[in-house]
Order: C-alpha cells, then structure tokens, then sequence
C-alpha cells in the first residue's frame, strides 16, 4: 500500500479522506497558520499541521505519513479551538498518525508511538490499565540493559509513589480488570474488522 | 429691487454680556459701520429675537442684517432669513470661548469683538441675496452610455422613478460582459453555488419600458452643454446621427478585459489550452452542459489550474510599466465559481486555485467554504511559467509555480490552464496629457463622451485610468457636474457592487437634473443659488479661470472671452481667486465682500505692541476646526481675525496685498490638504492656492516684508487641538519679527 | 439540599493501588459531605484516554466509550454519569458527540457492542465533577459546607488542557477560565492571578517524550511561583502526576529546587469542610501539603 501519489492532483486527499479519522476536514483548510502558532510542542514538529494539510493537499503522501510531526500531538486541543475553520486538527492528527501506523510507514522505534500500543495492549488484555506492568513495559521497550536503567533512575520516584500507595507492586500479579473479558475482547475484535473493511485494511 | 437698508444685531446671549460690552458693540454697528439700525438682545435665537428680527424685515424694510451673536454655523434654522442678505459676526465661539477669561485680556477680548462687529457691517454692506441663474435649464432626461448591468440598473432605476431615460450601446445587443457568463457569484444566501445571471431579464425590462429609449449600435459623437440643457450627438451605424436633449449623463461604459496575450510566459498564445476567465466563460457556454473539452484536442479534461493575479498586482509597474498595479477585486471569486463550473458537473475533476493572497470579503467567505466544500483545493503559490508541453503544444501544459508554504519549486500539468486577467477600464482619453504629446501618439486615445469642454473631451480620470466618480467626502459625486461614472468604468468591480454603484450613479443624476432645474448648486454647497457673475468689459482673457476651474465649468467662445455655464458650476469660487482683474464675482461673495472687511479693522498703531493677524479659514475644514477649538475652550491670540472664505482657490491676491499694505502684520492661509491624498472639497482649490502663493514671495521682498508675513496650513476638521497652537506659534513668530512697518501708511 | 445521584465512572487511575487513588478517597468523602451520591458503573472498561487512538484506531476506541454509556444505562437508568479525570470525561463526551450526530458510527459502533451483548442508546450525558459542582449544586451550595476557612493559602488554579478545550466548563472562556480560582476562593483559599493556566503539561507524552514535557511542567511550577502560589490545584489526574512528580526530576537535570505541592480541587474542599488529612488524600501526596495538614490537624 505505498503507492507514489500524484503532486497537486486529489489523490492522496481522497484517500486521506476515506480512510483518516476526521479527514473529509483537510480540504477546508484555509493556511492561516494559528494552530502552528497555537502547539504548545510546535517547535517539535518538523512541519506543523498547517503544513501537513498542505502536503496533503500537493500530494506528499510518503513524507506525510513517514513523518514523526503528528506524534507531537498531546491532545491539548489548543489548535482545534483556535481553527478559524474549525478543523478537528487534534483528531485529524492522531487519524494520520493511526493511518501511517496501520501501514506500516510510521518512522521506527517514535517513542509515542511505542508508548501508545504498550497503553493499548496493556488496556485491552483486561479491560483497565495495569499501571505497574505498564510502566515496566515502557522502561524495557528499548531493550533490557536500557530497562534496567530507566527503572532505576525512576527509583526514588518508584518507591515515592508506592509509600503515599499509589503504585502497587502486586499489580504484577495481574491487577484490576473487567469481569467480562471475553466480551470485550469480542467487541473490540469486532470493531477493529469494521474499520479495516471500510478503509481498505481488510485481508 | 428695494433699497438698502441696514440692521444689527447684538445679542448677549450664551456669556457674551458677561465678558464684553455690548453696549460699544452697538455703539460701533452704529456710528462706524454706519447700521441704520441697531438692536441689543438678551438671547436672539429664541421666539422673541427672531420675531425681532422679522417685526423688522416687514415692518421697517430691512434688507439687509449683521447678526453679532454665535458662529454662522450655529442656529442657522433660527436665522433662516432667505430673502434678505445676512452677515454673521462670530463674538461666541470666535471671541468669548477662544479667550480666556482673565481680567488681563478683557481689553483685548473687547478690541475682538468690536473689530468683528465692523468686519460684520463691511461685509453685509456690499451683499446682495442671490435670486439664481434666470436662465435655468431644465431638461430632466437623463442619457446613459453603456448597455451592461451597470448602464441596464441605472436606466430601469431612472425610468421606474419617473425619469425619461436615453440609453446608447455601442454593440448590437444589451447585456456587456455579464451575458457572456455561463453563470454568475451567487448575490443570495447560502452563496453557494453558481447562479443564474438575470441578465436576460434585466435586458428585457430594459427593452420593454416605456421609460427608457434605446439606441444600440450607437456611439457618442458629441456632447454640449451643462446640467439641465445638455445636447448630445449621437452617431449610428448607418452613419445618421440623433440629437437627444438631456438634463444629465452617466457613463456606464465599463471595462475591457487586459489583454491576455501580454502574458507570455503564463502561456497565453503558446496554448490554446491557456485561456482567460472570459475564454473559459466562452467554453463552458459553447460545450452548453456537456463536459467542457480540452481546446487543442479535444481530449478530456481531468485537471485545472486557475492562475490568480495574472498580469495583475504587478509591482513592476511602479518601476517602470509591465502590467496592472491593482487588483480587480472579484476575480478570486470568479475563479471559485468556475472551478465549482467543473466540480459539479464532475467530482473527479481536480481544480486547483493558485493565489498568493485570496480576496473574496463578505459573503465571499461562504462561497470559498463552499468550493472548499466541493473539493476545489487552494495552494498558496507564485507561478513562474506556464509551458505548453509535447512539442506542438497540443497537450497538457506545465505550471511551473513556488508553493509558498512549503517553500518549493514545483511544476505540475494541467489540462486546462485559466488566468485571472484584470478589467482595463473604457474611460476614454486621459485629459491630463498635454495635446503635444496626443499628438505624437501612435495610436490615437478615442473620446467616449467627446465634450465639447474647454478642459477637455471625458471625464477626468483618477487613478490607473479610471474615470472620475467620487470625490473626497462624497462619493458618486463628480468633477464634471451633470455627469456621472457608474460601474467598473469607475473602479474594478462585481456585478453586485456595480448594481449597487450604478444605484447611486441614477440617484445623483436626478438630483443634478433637479438642482439646475431650481438653478441651485450641488455639492458641498449644495442649494447654493449665487454663480459667477463677470464683468466682461474688464476680462483680458487670460484664460486662468477657464484651465484653474476644478469642474471645468468654463469654456471659451469664439472671441476667446470666458464663457460661464452656471449649472456646472459648484461655486467654489477658484475662478474669482484666480482673476488678476477681479472681474469675476458672486453676488453674496465677492472680492469686496472679503477685502471691505479686511479695511474695516480698527489697526492699532507700530508702538501698541498689539499686531494684527488675517486668518482667511477655508469653510469646510479650518473654519469648523476654529470653531470647535473655541467650543473646546481652546484658547489663542487675541490678535487673530478671522475671515472664512469658501475655498482657498478662491482667495484672490489682492486680499493679501490690501491687506499688508493696510498694516496688517501677519497673514494666516488655512485650508483642506492637498495632493494625492487630497482632502480639499473643491478637489483642487486648495492645491491652486499653494502655487499662488509660491509666487508670493518675490512681491514680499519688493515691499520690503519679511516671507514669514504670509504662510499658508494644511488644516483638517480634527485639527481642534493643533489649530489653537498653531496661530499662538505664528504669533510668536511675528512677535519675534516684529511690527508690520506699513503701518501707518494706509 | 436535595440528594444528586450519578452513575460514577472512576476511570483506571483512579483505582485502588493506582496514582490518583488519593483523587477518589478526596472524592468520596466530598461527596459525602455534599449530600452527593456516586454509584460506580458495574465493570465500567477503560476509555482510552488521549493516546489510545494511535494503536487503536476510530471504531475501536468508540466501543470502548459506548460500552460504558451502554453498562450506565442499563445498571444506572435515569441518572447522569459523573467522571473525575479529565481526559475519561473529555473521550467520553467526545464520543457521544460523535456517535449522537452520526448514523453511520452509531449504527458500526452498535454492531461491534453487540458482540459483548451491549447496545448504546445515547441517552446518558457524561459530566465532569466539576461541572456537577458548579452547574448542579452551585457556588453558595458548596460554601455552605465549609467549617475550616483555608486560610489564604495562595494557590494556582491550574486549569489544564482536557476541561478547558473544547468543550468548557459552564461556556467559560478557553483562553482564561477562572472556575478553578472560584473553587478555591469558595474555600476560603486566594487565587494567585496565575499565566500558565491552561498550558498543557506534556500530557501522555511525558511518558514517551519526557524531555519535551518537562520543559512544559517547568514553566507551570516557575510561573506558579513567579505569582507567589504555595501550592498548585488541578482538576485532572494526569496533571497532577506530571506536575508533582517530575520535579524531582527537573531538580536534578535543571538545577531548580522546586518543591510545590499539587492538590486536586476536591482534597481542598475536603479538608475545608471538615475532613481529616487521610479523608482528603493528602497521604497520597509526593511534595506534603504540610499547610493543609495542619488545618486539618486543628
């Protein structure tokens, strides 16, 4: 699914539009630029998302979706309020950022996204977070040495958190949960098929 | 006509009994401006003064009346006077709020107010009530030149207001450009999608109304005349030519598309692929609902390019001449629309709209959400070159552009490729360029009206060739009375705002008519029934009158004297300030108005250290600025008099020169800015003032006075501050320089 | 005061064992006091919060949402669900708005919750606590309650991101809401006049992008100090967390020596009417609130 897309022709917009979250939003984009000035990370985005609906707009599907800009997203909303337009920009940005996963184009080894499907495998195994097995994933998701490391540098923090009780080492035993397990797994199955029938991700 | 007979009025209204004498007031009306009779009042504006007042304009006959009281531009219901010539001396906000009230300056504050009150007599002395012109011209037809939608609204307005209506078109049908458009910007909410353009309609009530004469295939070939008695000329193409009487004209002839094969290297002319925006108005009629083919092959069209700005907004212009420096306004909104042309007939069609600034305000802004809605894509970018691919040029052409928010160099193909050209406008010939260099021209100009005006054939053109409607403070009026520019003609436009323009045009037409039929002037003074009155006798034809005239009320006869024509005139007076031998006057305003005044002043001798200032105050902005610093209690020197003159262009040398030599220390000049950004309200009055008195000078040294003697000031009706501080430093400069050493001589 | 019930939704961080468990403890007995009954929504799922879009995608994070509408309307009929974070109230009234003005996603999103025997309904609305606060029971109804007067504590009034944008408590202006300062004068506390208001504190990416974040929660403890705060208050759990916990850590990298104590709205109130330290949570804190202890100590 790495097609080249035409420069300036509609392709890569309509496709943006099928197939992002909240995507049909890009064309109206008038470019006044507030939401590039608005990011409270916008030094952080190598183009901001004035510029990424413009690359959309002229085509630049390879350098839109194999771009880290959208993962500099903190859903603080800043930009969508301020949109002249009102774009949905925060949503549009975590749509590209999931489309650019799904296919595989997102860069390698970007820490937020790393992040997001350690959050996520962790929520949907029993329907609640488990914030210590979460954590843990997270310091050894660059290997074990670099692991061992992070956790203990968190040390002091670690043992802060779990004398005012708010970090619970038996949560390595398994932790909070849904009772319906099994049904919320199925919905979740169900609903990622939907979704991949109707953006094309389907096998 | 009855005898002159003379009354004052000194009222002690408002403080003024508080901080003078009115008694010597009266004293002075009596025994030194020699008032028949002199009345005192406690508030003179309220039932009883003005029943005064009348009890003896019927009971004692008097004809003629000085009102010692506020400023002539307060109470002017209450002192509505019309048949008697009436003079204000402004004692309240002239006198007692321009000067403090401190025992100090109670003589001088007296010495104010007693010199007004002479100046008042002096003035009243030699007025006369303006009756108006006897021979009034009252023709209330009104012609228009242009059949398009501006031409087309200004008719059916006249005609459905009663107005007998002349129409001349120069084509074979109505309809201008506008009937050229498959569709038009929508005019009606929810300005979203292209609407129909009602010119059909508007050319069949046109046609149809009883109203309204049509002439198509027609030119003019001359017009004559003034507002009110205009004579035109029409020429048609079976070479006969009609004369229409008319009361007044507007010219709707508006505008003709820049010439797109300036713009080589947008591929205009390489392509025919490259079209402009009418061109593709022409395909999208032609192909009359089937898709719209590629021109060169007829091959099917996936892409479109629409190029803004083409040949326009050229800065290059400034140095030296390329193509328009402005913009013409609706074409963002016009590319919108045709893009939206393709989109809903196909959705798979890409349009992209190339701009660097996109200009569509109003409603506008819905019709851009809608075409974003539609999918039309918008790229900020600046185009470089426009090739015709394939070595024929026969299919797509290449866009070679810099996206401007990506910052790149781009080259994209398009089928079609459609510049946004801008509107040229028809005014006819530029009147400013001297007739040498008419002469030298290759191609020569063609007049549209052919007027038969000493100042020259069309309307005076504005900026960019554009012809003259508009002046300062008031829009739609013009600086040929009597004739009005309406639509892109008078600046780029769409077809909403020329409807609207052309509204305006009609209304002001019939206003004209009206105006000369009552004799009366327009505006700024507007019901003004007093004109030029000249002394022929005394004219040594210098012809200063006739080319200084900001309207170009005056021609030239045969015998080459001056010929006034009343109706066109706005009474600003330039003529009579341009006059060497004073031979030029109104009957309410005239050189001995103003100079008697000037003469009449009590001057204090070289050794009472009291000089004496003239302001002459132009009346549209200095002399309400005086007054308003005085409302504001704004205080200034107690040695200024003050004279309001209609327009600096009407102050005549003489004034100055009576005045230094009676003594006087100092002249002030104060009038409405010049320039481009002109703000005088006789467009030119205040300019012609200024080169006047740059020749002042030299007469200065031969009298052996100092250049400082006479200055003139830009002032603007907001100047309440700045005015005060201005007469007190000019005070303080002749204070420096000293007394006037003419005194004495008079 | 009539007695306000809600079906409560406490979202994963606020459990037992877990870091805004002292967030719940403070609410509950605020509650209490407030006469306010939550009953908590029967094996109510995780909403996924402001980061599980990038693994999860549109559909599969709606499900998630509607599931729990779902559960509260079929255990809690009738009665409002109430959330105490932030971003648990922000993606849940994100979804209901979506699924509400699409047929489209309610139709799909109802296909996917019959595969766990769930059908949404749309006819719960999800509140806030503070909006229940404000809009529900009002200023005056959470003055009169208050038994210890803060003292004029100087706090900040950190409003954050997720209540403010876009949606607003009570139609407040995103650029400078000031219900977090009222909350605070209400209890008899001052709210410094506070620039960092509504800056965002790295949310879920101080997690993966911590330097970046950490820049932003400097600028929120420098500020509140440049503005003479004691301690900061804040609505959101993840807020909280960031703000407290990553000083240490901006200590040691920055060479600051921050040491403000981050409290949420609700401990405030807790201690305010009455309520002992361990009640409002104050346990629970990293950087002591010794000033709050102490009056609860009195």
């Amino acid at each position: 699914m790495n097609q080249q897309a035409t420069p300036y022709r509609n392709d890569f917009l309509r496709e943006v539009e099928k197939n992002v979250e909240e995507g049909h939003w890009v064309k109206m984009c008038m470019q006044c630029g507030v939401c590039a000035g608005s990011c409270p990370l916008g030094s952080a985005w190598a183009h901001p998302p004035q510029e990424i609906f413009m690359m959309i707009r002229a085509g630049k599907r390879e350098e839109v979706l194999t771009s880290d800009s959208m993962w500099m997203c903190t859903s603080c909303y800043n930009c969508m309020v301020r949109c002249p337009r009102q774009l949905p920009i925060t949503h549009i940005m975590h749509g590209l950022a999931n489309y650019a996963h799904r296919l595989g184009l997102a860069p390698k080894g970007q820490p937020t996204q790393a992040t997001a499907t350690l959050f996520w495998n962790n929520l949907i195994k029993k329907g609640r977070v488990n914030e210590l097995t979460f954590s843990l994933a997270l310091y050894f998701k660059d290997g074990f040495v670099q692991g061992i490391k992070n956790a203990l540098g968190m040390q002091s923090i670690g043992l802060g958190l779990m004398k005012a009780k708010r970090l619970n080492p038996m949560e390595i035993l398994g932790g909070h949960g849904v009772k319906d397990q099994a049904g919320l797994q199925a919905m979740i199955a169900k609903a990622r098929e939907i979704e991949d029938r109707k953006k094309g991700f389907a096998k | 006509m009855a005898e002159m007979k003379t009354a004052a009025y000194i009222c002690s209204g408002c403080g003024i009994g508080e901080r003078v004498s009115t008694a010597q007031m009266a004293k002075i009306a009596q025994k030194e401006g020699k008032m028949a009779l002199v009345r005192e009042h406690a508030c003179l504006c309220d039932e009883s003064g003005v029943q005064t007042i009348k009890d003896d304009i019927e009971k004692e006959a008097v004809t003629h009346i000085v009102i010692a009281a506020c400023s002539r531009r307060a109470k002017t219901e209450a002192f509505n006077f019309p048949a008697i010539a009436l003079s204000r001396a402004n004692i309240r906000e002239g006198v007692i709020w321009s000067q403090p009230d401190d025992a100090d300056r109670a003589e001088t504050t007296q010495e104010m107010a007693d010199d007004y009150v002479r100046m008042g007599c002096a003035e009243v002395k030699k007025m006369k009530v303006p009756e108006g012109n006897p021979n009034r011209a009252s023709n209330k037809r009104i012609l228009v030149v242009g059949g398009g939608v501006s031409g087309m609204t200004a008719a059916l307005e006249m005609a459905d207001a009663g107005y007998d209506t002349v129409l001349v078109e120069k084509s074979a049908a109505l309809g201008g450009w506008a009937s050229q458009l498959a569709k038009r910007v929508p005019s009606k909410q929810p300005y979203a999608d292209p609407a129909d353009t009602g010119i059909a309609e508007l050319a069949a009530k046109v046609s149809s109304h009883k109203h309204i004469k049509l002439h198509l295939n027609s030119t003019i070939a001359q017009t004559n005349g003034a507002p009110g008695r205009f004579s035109v000329d029409i020429a048609q193409e079976s070479g006969a030519t009609v004369t229409e009487e008319v009361g007044a004209l507007i010219q709707a002839t508006g505008f003709t598309p820049y010439d797109m094969m300036k713009l080589p290297e947008l591929g205009a002319g390489k392509s025919p692929n490259v079209v402009d925006q009418l061109g593709l108005e022409k395909l999208v009629k032609a192909a009359n609902g089937s898709p719209v083919k590629r021109p060169s092959d007829g091959g099917e069209v996936k892409s479109v390019v629409f190029i803004q700005c083409a040949g326009q907004r050229d800065e290059a212009m400034e140095s030296g001449g390329k193509h328009l420096p402005y913009c013409s306004g609706h074409c963002c909104a016009t590319s919108i629309k045709q893009a939206m042309y393709f989109k809903d007939a196909n959705p798979d069609i890409d349009t992209m709209v190339m701009y660097t600034d996109l200009r569509v305000p109003g409603t506008g802004e819905d019709f851009y959400r809608s075409g974003q809605q539609k999918g039309v894509t918008f790229t900020k970018g600046k185009t470089s070159s426009v090739e015709a691919a394939g070595s024929d040029g026969k299919d797509a052409c290449k866009v070679n552009f810099r996206d401007l928010i990506l910052n790149e160099d781009v080259s994209i193909e398009a089928d079609l490729v459609v510049l946004a050209t801008g509107m040229v406008a028809n005014s006819g010939m530029n009147i400013d360029i001297p007739e040498e260099e008419v002469a030298r021209m290759e191609v020569k100009p063609i007049s549209i009206l052919n007027l038969n005006y000493r100042q020259g054939k069309d309307m005076p053109q504005l900026k960019n060739g554009f012809a003259d409607s508009h002046f300062i403070c008031f829009p739609y009026e013009t600086r040929r009375t009597g004739i009005y520019a309406a639509g892109p003609v008078r600046r780029p436009m769409d077809m909403t705002q020329a409807i609207e323009d052309a509204t305006g045009a009609a209304m002001k037409a019939i206003q004209a008519v009206e105006n000369a039929s009552l004799g009366r002037a327009a505006h700024p003074r507007a019901g003004d029934l007093s004109y030029p009155i000249v002394r022929l006798e005394g004219c040594t034809q210098c012809k200063r009158c006739t080319v200084e005239c900001p309207f170009g009320a005056i021609d030239e006869d045969e015998k080459r004297f001056p010929v006034f024509n009343e109706s066109r005139c706005r009474r600003c007076g330039t003529c009579m300030g341009a006059c060497p031998v004073r031979v030029i006057s109104f009957e309410n305003y005239s050189v001995d108005t103003v100079g008697m005044q000037i003469k009449s002043v009590d001057m204090p001798d070289e050794f009472s250290e009291k000089p004496r200032i003239l302001i002459l105050a132009c009346e549209n902005d200095a002399y309400p600025a005086l007054d308003m610093a005085g409302m504001h209690r704004r205080s200034y020197s107690a040695f200024v008099r003050i004279i309001p003159v209609r327009c600096l262009g009407s102050v005549n040398t003489i004034w100055i020169t009576d005045a230094l030599n009676g003594g006087w220390d100092g002249v002030m000049m104060m009038g409405c800015k010049k320039g481009d950004d002109y703000q005088c309200h006789f467009v030119k009055g205040s300019e012609m003032a200024s080169y006047r008195m740059s020749k002042v000078d030299d007469t200065l040294k031969q009298m052996g006075l100092e250049t400082e003697r006479v200055a003139s000031y830009e002032v603007a009706i907001t100047d309440i501050e700045r005015v005060p501080q201005l007469i007190n430093d000019y005070a303080g400069k002749i204070k420096e320089i000293g007394m006037s050493p003419m005194k004495g001589f008079a | 005061m009539a007695k306000k019930e809600y079906a409560f939704y406490p979202g994963c961080s606020s459990q037992k064992g877990a870091s805004a468990s002292n967030y719940l403890t403070s609410v509950n007995a605020m509650c209490d006091k407030l006469d306010v009954s939550i009953t908590e929504i029967p094996d109510w799922n995780c909403c996924g919060a402001s980061i599980g879009y990038a693994e999860g995608g549109e559909l599969p994070r709606l499900a998630l949402s509607a599931r729990n509408f779902a559960l509260a309307e079929t255990h809690l009929p009738g009665k409002e669900m109430v959330a105490t974070c932030a971003a648990c109230w922000l993606a849940q009234r994100e979804v209901k708005e979506r699924l509400d003005h699409s047929e489209v996603l309610l139709k799909e999103t109802n296909e996917a919750l019959a595969a766990a025997g769930l059908q949404y309904q749309g006819t719960t609305p999800i509140r806030h606590m503070v909006e229940v606060l404000i809009e529900d029971l009002g200023y005056e109804a959470l003055k009169k309650p208050v038994v210890k007067s803060l003292e004029g504590i100087k706090f900040a009034g950190y409003v954050g991101c997720q209540t403010n944008r876009p949606f607003g408590i009570a139609g407040e202006s995103f650029e400078n809401p000031v219900y977090l300062d009222k909350l605070v004068e209400t209890v008899g506390g001052e709210a410094v006049p506070y620039d960092q208001k509504v800056t965002c504190c790295g949310g879920a990416l101080a997690f993966s992008e911590p330097e970046k974040s950490q820049k932003q929660i400097r600028d929120i403890v420098e500020s509140a100090y440049d503005h003479g705060a004691e301690m900061i208050v804040t609505p959101c759990p993840l807020c909280q967390a960031n703000v407290e916990i990553y000083q240490s850590e901006i200590n040691k990298k920055q060479g600051t020596k921050f040491s403000m104590p981050v409290l949420y709205y609700s401990q405030l109130m807790t201690i305010a009417y009455g309520g002992s330290a361990k009640e409002a949570g104050l346990d629970g804190q990293l950087i002591k609130a010794k000033k709050l202890e102490d009056i609860a100590g009195k």
